[in-house]
């Protein structure tokens, strides 16, 4: 009844081709934002701003780059927190070693360090596929953190190998309250994850799919295999690199390897697999469930031991992981294209509603 | 939208709920990790200081003021230990102070708790600069840093070879868990090398360490006359295993003090019968104090260790060294704040800086001979420098040593240098030591 | 020289340990095209189950078959449970899952069990071999001896199994065409809650011998992380290729560590088998003896 493209006409193909056809659903894009933007750091609390809304952002953005990479193009990949952590050394040794760089300057010098990496390690995806490729980006993984920690030049000689990350300065303004934080983490997601849309909806995107499905076939209507593989992987990194540098500089506050060890890319990995592969918006609920998940849980069995039940504090954190373990589990048998299927199937039945069919 | 939604809703609920203060009580949060690949030493010495606490709860607070906590699982994972801060820090009235017991959340906590003003404590382990107080207000790295401890290992040597001078020209392979952790001392290891005229062999154990048959076979090719052990985790029992496999004598491996405890030497059977490491505190049930654990504590049914039998274990006197050094702190701070009244974090900080555990007074809290005295400062937020050295003989850890510490004025300046170098980094004006009480 | 073919042997022996975890994945992955990154943890299951039961008062040879019967048992279980209702979903959703089995797995071994360390002893010392030693000169442990001896029988019992037997033949036959398998009427459930319920016994076989050496802890659960170049090395669906692949890994890893290692720092140990599976793959795609991936068009 009210999710109804009935009376909306498009006169140009400029307008055919927008990302939301639908008046409804620029509506709703547009209170989003304007919450996000603008209710949000009005209302919400430093914990939630540093603790929860800023690494579902970025983590967000970074499973939009393994979205990329594995979601369209099909390439899986468990390297994706090293190329996190190639970004965030690379805008750290800009920022130091560059005297009067922007820092935006700087997180795109780090994202273009990862993409440079990327391609590297996304030359064996020309030969080797599934889970071969799976295991050798394990070897991308394991070799940047080692490179990192090992080489003395990269951390500037830091006795411990951990750098505080400097303090961000954009035109002037110090970033260093929470709230502005938040803002700049979310203008710069946002703005990345329109790029992000805008690419897999054009003609990049559906070569990247045509690949995914069918390499074979793909290869022989014209679309070149190497350079549309490692574009994916590229771009990928690009995304990884400059959510790694956000990582380090607006939310951790240190540049460390050892935050983007494998834990991390298995994370990434889940928020695209749950929130739904080949998605954009699965980025974004994949990350908020894999953020809030372990918090919830945490706060639950707090909850049970406060109210009497003498829960042993060892039983309350592994049933934390088995709890995990299990919605694991239950949402890949009830969903397994993910939460963004959920979604899409939610707005069909909007589409017909009140009605059943 | 609708999951993200009543998540959050069900999160600030839950925040909002918690956050009731109970004004009467002094708040602790702790940041514990129960699971993953350190959840023995973790449950152990957790477990440790909350057996405090309940102790000191039951024998009347401190000055009536009773303590209370909550914990909070970080996996040891420095992103979760900093949520875990941001969400415990404002609640029941606010945090006094904060013990991650891990290098990686304590780096990410350093900035933030100089920002809102809660003391953090890194006892026996964190950023070895850090004991410069006049740089570092706000982080307690108390008992030893690092960079102490492996001035007493040295200085273990010396006593051992019968003088500094007998070490010059001998070789000590430094092997280390290559992070952030194993590569802290390196600075004063060399530094100590090139005072005393030994050679420092530094090979890196790539983590976890479940094999290390290329370490050791090296060590054997080198002939080190002493290898200093700094692991952590699996790495300690299979590196014993596996000097006991290429014949290398396990009397000659010292280990760190978190190389230093039950969890380590039981896996590796009987190639670590005769192995020494350091420990702050030593083990054993035999203290006053932890007599009354056992009986106040545990015979109450309040008892935080489910295994009975680690009461007394390394990990576990660790914890309730722990409890008591922020205890007395909080005594401290009373002392001039107001008795009986709950202590704000900068008071509790004041009290951190003015612990003064002398032999009368450890003998007072039923427990001497379990750690040395602690005196911090202004200037000096570590307090003891000491270790002792002891002896794993099969089934119980023995003293070899008293309470030594090593050249702790080569390591102060080494301090010193390391604590300018991070207040010009950070634009920090370091504080006037002179200037306070 | 001789320092050479100590580590040479060393490192052989050592990788005799990774392939004994590797074969677990290979049983799997062969006959249900599963990876089952829940291998690890299942290795640290059953060997802390061992102990638990040990603990409790049961004699080595008493805990032994309890611990097979509650492999067996949760191989069933996890099929029943997890697979089934994952049929014909695409690879990574089972992937995914098997990860999510491997929180629920470690999770319920630690509340069960509880989270402190353990010894395991199984009888053998794990010290150089005197004779050896002394005409020789060269140390090879008698605990790595056994468990190569242990990993040999296996992989011949495997080797038997999987060329004489009835199950055997239906489980090539399902490796090799699930719908043709099923077309001839095996029954496809069933030879699935087999293969599960036989990794559990190589993980039970593979946690005590690793935790023996380490310790039962849950730092056991990261030698899944030394057998995946293992897997890549020799191919995912190969038992021979599981042992072959297990030695050159293990060997190259600590000459590499040794020799080339103080040439950059120290410490590839962690990075080097994975690169040099990755160089192989270049070469051979699919491992060295994996199956050809045929695609159509």
């Amino acid at each position: 009844m009210l999710y109804r493209e009935a009376g909306q006409f498009k006169s140009t193909y400029l307008a055919d081709s927008a990302i939301f056809p639908l008046l409804q659903d620029r509506i709703a894009m547009a209170v989003l934002l304007a919450i996000a933007f603008i209710v949000v750091p009005l209302t919400a609390t430093p914990y939630l701003f540093s603790a929860i809304l800023i690494p579902t952002l970025i983590l967000a953005l970074a499973a939009i780059g393994l979205n990329i990479l594995t979601g369209y193009a099909g390439q899986l990949s468990l390297g994706s927190a090293a190329f996190m952590a190639v970004g965030a050394f690379a805008s750290f040794n800009f920022i130091l070693r560059v005297p009067g760089i922007p820092i935006l300057v700087a997180f795109v010098g780090g994202g273009l360090c990862a993409a440079a990496i990327g391609i590297v390690f996304g030359l064996p995806s020309l030969r080797i596929r599934g889970f071969y490729l799976a295991v050798a980006t394990l070897a991308a993984q394991f070799f940047i953190i080692w490179f990192l920690t090992k080489v003395g030049w990269v951390t500037n000689y830091n006795s411990s190998g951990v750098i505080t990350a400097q303090p961000i300065v954009v035109f002037g303004y110090r970033f260093d309250a929470p709230a502005p934080k938040y803002l700049l983490v979310l203008s710069i997601v946002a703005l990345m994850a329109l790029a992000a849309k805008n690419m897999t909806r054009g003609n990049l995107g559906r070569k990247w799919m045509a690949i995914r499905d069918m390499d074979v076939a793909a290869e022989v209507i014209g679309i070149p295999q190497m350079k549309t593989k490692l574009l994916a992987f590229a771009v990928s990194s690009f995304y990884c690199g400059v959510a790694g540098a956000l990582f380090a500089y607006a939310y951790l506050g240190t540049v460390e390897p050892e935050a983007y060890n494998l834990d991390l890319s298995f994370r990434i990995l889940f928020m695209v697999i749950i929130g739904g592969a080949g998605t954009i918006l699965g980025s974004f609920l994949g990350s908020a469930f894999i953020v809030l998940t372990p918090i919830v849980l945490n706060v639950t069995v707090g909850w049970l031991d406060a109210s009497g039940l003498h829960v042993p504090a060892s039983a309350g954190s592994n049933l934390e992981v088995i709890v995990f373990g299990v919605l694991i589990i239950f949402f890949l048998i009830v969903e397994p294209l993910g939460i963004a299927r959920l979604w899409s199937i939610g707005k069909e039945k909007l589409r017909l509603w009140p009605f059943p069919h | 939208m609708k999951l993200i939604q009543s998540l959050l809703l069900g999160v600030a609920a839950a925040c909002a709920i918690g956050a009731a203060p109970a004004m009467s009580q002094q708040f602790i949060p702790i940041l514990s990790y129960r699971i993953g690949p350190y959840a023995a030493g973790g449950s152990g010495y957790f477990g440790g200081a909350i057996d405090y606490f309940n102790l000191v709860n039951a024998t009347g607070g401190i000055n009536g003021v009773k303590l209370t906590w909550e914990e909070c699982e970080t996996e040891y994972n420095a992103a979760r230990g900093v949520e875990c801060y941001e969400r415990l820090k404002k609640k029941n009235g606010g945090a006094s102070t904060v013990e991650p017991l891990s290098t990686g959340i304590a780096y990410g906590l350093i900035d933030r708790v100089a920002q809102d003003k809660i003391p953090m404590t890194t006892f026996g382990y964190g950023l070895g600069a850090s004991a410069d107080g006049n740089v570092f207000r706000w982080v307690f790295p108390l008992g030893t840093t690092y960079w102490d401890q492996v001035a007493a290992m040295v200085a273990y040597l010396e006593q051992k070879e019968g003088g500094a001078a007998k070490l010059k020209g001998k070789k000590i392979a430094y092997l280390y868990h290559d992070s952030a952790y194993g590569k802290e001392p390196i600075g004063t290891l060399d530094a100590l090398a090139a005072k005393d005229g030994f050679e420092a062999l530094k090979i890196p154990i790539t983590p976890p360490g479940t094999t290390q048959e290329s370490v050791w076979l090296q060590v054997r090719q080198q002939k080190p006359d002493y290898v200093i052990l700094w692991g952590f985790g699996v790495m300690n029992p299979v590196a014993l295993k596996t000097a006991a496999k290429v014949g290398y004598p396990r009397e000659k491996i010292i280990g760190v003090w978190w190389a230093g405890s039950e969890e380590d030497v039981i896996p590796a059977g009987s190639a670590a019968k005769g192995y020494v490491s350091a420990a702050f505190s030593a083990p054993g049930t035999s203290f006053p104090v932890m007599q009354d654990i056992k009986t106040k504590v545990y015979g109450a049914g309040n008892g935080n260790l489910e295994d009975k039998s680690r009461i007394g274990s390394i990990y576990h006197t660790r914890g309730v060294v722990y409890g008591i050094l922020i205890t007395e702190a909080i005594r401290n701070a009373q002392a001039k704040y107001g008795k009986g009244k709950v202590m704000t974090p900068e008071q509790v900080r004041w009290g951190l800086e003015h612990i003064n555990l002398t032999d009368a007074r450890i003998k007072e809290l039923g427990a001497t001979g379990m750690f040395p005295p602690v005196k911090t400062s202004c200037a000096d937020h570590e307090g003891s420098g000491m270790v002792k050295f002891q002896v794993w003989d099969g089934s119980a850890f023995k003293p070899v040593t008293g309470f030594i510490a090593g050249d702790r004025a080569l390591v102060r300046k080494l301090v010193e240098e390391a604590a300018t170098k991070y207040a010009a980094e950070k634009k920090i004006t370091p504080v006037d030591c002179s200037k306070e009480m | 020289m001789q320092f050479f073919f100590e580590v040479l042997i060393g490192g052989l022996l050592s990788g005799v340990m990774y392939s004994l975890v590797a074969l677990g994945f290979v049983l799997i992955y062969k006959a249900s095209g599963v990876f089952n990154f829940a291998q690890g943890t299942m290795v640290f299951f059953a060997a802390l189950t061992f102990v638990g039961l040990t603990e409790h008062g049961l004699s080595f040879w008493m805990a032994l078959p309890a611990t097979l019967v509650v492999m067996v048992l949760l191989g069933l279980a996890i099929e029943r449970a997890v697979l089934r209702p994952l049929v014909n979903q695409p690879q990574i959703s089972l992937f995914m899952a098997t990860i999510g089995l491997s929180f629920l797995l470690e999770g319920l071994a630690q509340i069960v069990w509880g989270t402190s360390v353990r010894g395991l002893d199984i009888g053998v010392a794990d010290e150089p071999i005197g004779w050896i030693a002394d005409r020789f000169g060269l140390n090879i442990s008698k605990f790595d001896l056994v468990a190569a001896l242990i990993a040999a029988v296996l992989v011949a019992a495997l080797a038997f199994f999987f060329s004489r037997t009835r199950i055997g033949r239906a489980l090539r036959a399902v490796a090799d065409d699930h719908q043709a398998a099923l077309a001839v009427g095996i029954p496809l459930q069933q030879i699935w809650g087999i293969v599960w319920a036989v990794a559990g016994a190589v993980a039970l076989v593979a946690g005590l011998l690793w935790g023996a050496r380490n310790g039962v802890q849950f730092a056991l659960t990261f030698v899944a992380l030394k057998a995946l170049p293992v897997l890549m090395l020799g191919g995912l669906e190969s038992v021979p290729g599981a042992i072959v692949g297990g030695l050159i890994i293990g060997a190259s890893e600590k000459l590499a560590e040794v020799y080339l290692g103080p040439m950059v720092g120290g410490g590839i140990e962690g990075w080097f088998p994975y690169v040099l599976a990755l160089v192989v793959l270049l070469f051979r795609p699919e491992g060295l003896f994996g199956e050809k991936i045929i695609r159509r068009v």
